[in-house]
């Protein structure tokens, strides 16, 4: 009898039938998470409930040494949670309710199948929010914004997942439950949420998330500007950014995102735009005031042709369809696409994009740039027709080589997607060894069985047996003469 | 404080000097400890200071397979925080590694090294009106507390409120672990997921788990104006006062609380920053809402720690600070003692505590702990105590995750060559 075997027999009589899945049609669909170029059919799907569930999984795996994966609601875009053949997948979406809005306290208590948004929806009327908004905040769970870290338009100013979670009851991957943290902020001791938000599912189950609720902004202010080129537009965010205003939002689109944008949902951006910026104001409503004239000032003098405000949350709500639904639009102008997240300093914004538009021009492949202007992220869309001899190649040589471009900017291979299955082959390209080992030497404190999410993150899986052997030489991105490394 | 032998704890290992200074090749140099070459009032054995993070490297993976105890040492402003140490064999003077590596204005980020003094930092990045907004307390900046030193202690200051607190604005650290490894995580990005964000770990770990090397840091512009909305009166409308500003949609920098001891009145300074005119509104729907008054300037306690025979530091939820003021009175009255209440109404306070003797002060801990009704809504630490008052004090509370801790120090430093002791459960 296979471990695997063993494992769903000793779940299943204590969960019972209905939370468990083995059979091979209704296992597929939990074949891949939103990145769907990797497929892997779990050996058996577990639907947990509640904590209890999730212990019992755990233990199980635990005991006889079988990999697990946990899964929100399937979202990611990096392969994070890509089942395992003979492990067990857990899924948490079940477990969504949302235990406690304790808005005096500002935070809520959730369980990690709640949704980002319905969070959301659930305090606006009190007059909060919860603050990270990744563009699939209608879909994805806050379980997996903890394993992601996710960010959003507007973490630029409020931040990501890991500056709003306070406390998590933590399911580890032996089968401990732990709390760590609560409401109150800094919990005395090592800060394990900080290490265990954004790990990617390879230390703990979240099964309760303790998360700070901020205030609704008593005003709102949308902006529109449309340049002829995107230089003009960088030129623009890089202005507002040097003179000390911190918008919400600085979101910039490319010429050809625009096109896509336009074609799906009519959003009415200014015409023969070489790119736009959105730019979202927040705070009380004299700072906002300022800020707006300020930015409507440095849009002007670094070329914009049209500046437009929203005149109220219809107009603010179609400037933001533009933007949000850019990454889906693409699929009119382009059969297929890769979506890239990378990160470079803003100030190397400028130069990475005409890089990009090289690289581009050079392989044949087009590339459409959306991204989070104000902070770095690139988001740029490498579209390829799939039916085309070699074209997938192709984009997938060009999308490496925009990580190529983001790392030797001096920034980042992911932003907010995450490492998962898909970038954990460039992890050395911007890490050494030595940093690769140590970040190990943690995970094998939580999971010295390496039965957790094994094969994510990590481009080699370390036995956590041995000790990291001592490496000669210089650290990679200092060798390539990038940068010193932080 | 003099060099007293903290109880039970074994001498210093006698180090091999000329051995520690080959270890650095040049760059840096070795000595002998003086009497004031303490840590918590542990004397030391002998001091190094190298001034590249190679050398930092060599030197630590020298003394770590001589079995040496080293306590890294920035400023000095801070060493009798947490607990004192096992013992200390080396102390690793970081002030030799002490470049500001980057400092992009465009990017609002500033790479440096752990040496460097956190005021000269600001003062270079001043230059661009930029910021690193974590507001430790004053005494420390003006003694040269450091880079390393602020990750490594985590300070809490009034303007966490709106910016959050240190462990959130660091964006990369690159340490330096017991047996030489230099191991970097995060970057100078302020938006990356790649990899495991250990420089979070490390904040506030007080030099246990490795040596802080290097650390990147999101800056702030400075803001022009501000202005400063003062309100005396008695502790339960100030608290509640407190409690709605940290909830109004004026957008509050900071919301400090300031107690002395013995006295049922208080004051609550509120904090505005931004343009002059917004600024200058803000501060009149502050002022109606407390029923304060505009100041000049903000007070002369603002940041500061209370002084006082020991430092602890609380945490509440928003609503909780009022049960832990109200608290702090009640432990004054049953115990004997004094206690200053000073911090944020985010949940971050500081309380000077001076008691006739050490159970006198153990008991106002536990009575303090009491305030809140689980850990998770409210914990009292003890960050610094006379050693006279340490034998009866639980020092640290119930410490959730404990476990998980001892076997990441165990994975990062197995011989327990940094530090030890100095931790929570005695890591």
């Amino acid at each position: 009898m296979s471990a695997l075997t063993r494992v769903t027999a000793e779940i299943r009589s204590e969960l019972g039938d209905e939370r468990v899945i083995t059979d091979r049609q209704r296992l597929r669909t939990y074949e891949c998470d939103g990145l769907a170029q990797y497929k892997v059919v779990p050996g058996l799907v577990v639907l947990a409930h509640d904590v209890d569930d999730v212990v019992t999984a755990v233990r199980a795996c635990a005991r006889h040494r079988v990999p697990f994966v946990a899964r929100g609601s399937g979202t990611g875009l990096s392969g994070g949670a890509l089942p395992h053949a003979d492990g067990v997948l857990i899924v948490m979406s079940q477990m969504r309710a949302i235990r406690q809005l304790d808005t005096a306290n500002h935070r809520a208590v959730v369980e990690p199948g709640v949704i980002n948004l319905q969070l959301t929806g659930a305090t606006s009327e009190d007059g909060y929010y919860f603050a990270p908004d990744p563009s699939s905040q209608t879909v994805c769970s806050i379980g997996g914004n903890v394993a992601e870290n996710s960010g959003g338009a507007h973490c630029l100013k409020y931040g990501f997942t890991t500056n709003h979670v306070t406390g998590v009851d933590l399911v580890t991957p032996g089968g401990e439950l732990v709390e760590l943290g609560g409401k109150a902020p800094d919990p005395p001791g090592y800060d394990l949420l900080g290490a265990l938000v954004g790990s990617e599912g390879t230390l703990g189950i979240v099964t309760s998330v303790t998360v700070r609720l901020t205030r609704l902004p008593q005003e709102v202010r949308t902006i529109l500007a449309g340049f002829r080129t995107v230089d003009e537009a960088g030129a623009a965010t890089s202005a507002i950014i040097s003179a000390g205003v911190v918008p919400a939002a600085i979101e910039m689109m490319d010429a050809l995102a625009i096109e896509a944008a336009e074609e799906a949902v009519h959003c009415g951006y200014p015409d023969g735009a070489g790119a736009v910026l959105v730019v979202e104001l927040d705070g009380h409503a004299a700072d906002v005031a300022d800020e707006f004239d300020a930015v409507v000032r440095h849009c002007e003098a670094a070329g914009a042709f049209e500046v437009r405000v929203a005149a109220d949350d219809a107009e603010r709500a179609l400037i933001w369809k533009g933007r949000k639904s850019a990454f889906a639009a693409v699929g009119r102008i382009s059969p297929d696409y890769i979506v890239q997240d990378g990160v470079i300093p803003r100030t190397a914004l400028s130069q990475v994009l005409q890089q990009i538009a090289e690289l581009s021009e050079q392989r044949g492949v087009r590339v459409a740039n959306v991204f989070h202007a104000g902070d770095g992220n690139l988001h740029p869309l490498v579209l390829f027709d799939d039916a085309e001899e070699g074209a997938a190649e192709r984009a997938e040589d060009v999308a490496g080589g925009i990580l190529e471009l983001c790392i030797a900017g001096g920034g980042s291979i992911t932003g907010e997607h995450g490492v998962g299955s898909d970038k954990a082959k460039y992890m050395p390209a911007m890490f050494s060894q030595d940093d690769l080992d140590t970040m190990q030497a943690v995970r094998c404190a939580l999971d010295p069985d390496s039965v957790f999410n094994p094969g994510k993150v990590f481009p080699t899986p370390r036995l956590c047996g041995e000790r990291p052997g001592r490496r000669q030489g210089a650290h990679p991105l200092t060798e390539a003469g990038v940068a010193e490394v932080v | 404080m003099g060099p007293i032998h903290a109880d039970g704890a074994p001498p210093a290992t006698a180090p091999d000097l000329a051995v520690l200074a080959r270890s650095l090749e040049g760059a840096g140099e070795v000595r002998e400890a003086e009497t004031s070459d303490t840590v918590d009032g542990v004397p030391a054995a002998a001091v190094a200071r190298p001034t590249s993070i190679p050398a930092m490297s060599a030197l630590l993976r020298t003394a770590t397979a001589h079995g040496l105890v080293t306590v890294p040492r920035g400023g000095g402003t801070a060493l009798n925080w947490g607990a004192p140490p096992e013992r200390v064999d080396l102390i690793l003077d970081t002030t030799g590694v002490n470049r500001l590596v980057d400092h992009e204005a465009g990017d609002l980020v500033a790479v440096a090294e752990a040496g460097l003094p956190l005021h000269e930092l600001q003062e270079r990045v001043a230059g661009t009106n930029q910021e690193l907004l974590t507001d430790p307390p004053p005494e420390r900046v003006a003694a040269g507390s450091t880079i390393g030193g602020l990750l490594a202690t985590a300070p809490s200051g009034p303007r966490r409120l709106e910016r959050l607190a240190v462990r959130d604005l660091v964006l990369g650290a690159t340490l330096v672990l017991a047996d030489g490894t230099v191991a970097a995580s995060g970057g100078k990005v302020v938006k990356n997921v790649a990899g495991y964000d250990l420089a979070k770990l490390v904040t506030g770990s007080l030099g246990t788990l490795g040596i802080v090397a290097r650390a990147a840091f999101r800056l702030h512009p400075v803001r022009p104006a501000r202005a400063v909305v003062i309100r005396r009166g008695r502790l339960e409308d100030l608290t509640r006062l407190a409690r709605e500003t940290v909830a109004a949609q004026f957008v509050p920098a900071a919301v400090e609380i300031d107690r002395p001891a013995g006295r049922d009145d208080a004051t609550l300074a509120v904090l505005l920053e931004g343009t002059e005119e917004a600024v200058a509104a803000r501060a009149a729907e502050a002022a109606a809402l407390i029923g304060g008054e505009r100041v000049e300037d903000l007070p002369s306690w603002w940041a500061r720690m209370p002084g006082a025979d020991m430092l602890a530091k609380a945490t509440a939820t928003l609503t909780g600070v009022a049960d832990l003021v109200r608290t702090a009175r009640a432990a004054e009255q049953r115990h004997g003692a004094a206690i200053a209440v000073r911090g944020s109404a985010a949940g971050v306070l500081h309380l000077g505590i001076t008691a006739p003797d050490g159970p006198s002060a153990a008991a106002a801990v536990e009575t303090l702990r009491s305030a809140a009704p689980t850990p998770r809504d409210g914990t009292v630490t003890v960050v610094a105590a006379p050693r006279e008052f340490r034998d009866t004090l639980d020092v640290w509370g119930p410490v959730a995750g404990l476990g998980l801790m001892r076997r990441i120090k165990e994975r990062l430093d197995p011989g327990r060559n940094l530090s030890p002791g100095r931790f929570v459960g005695g890591i």
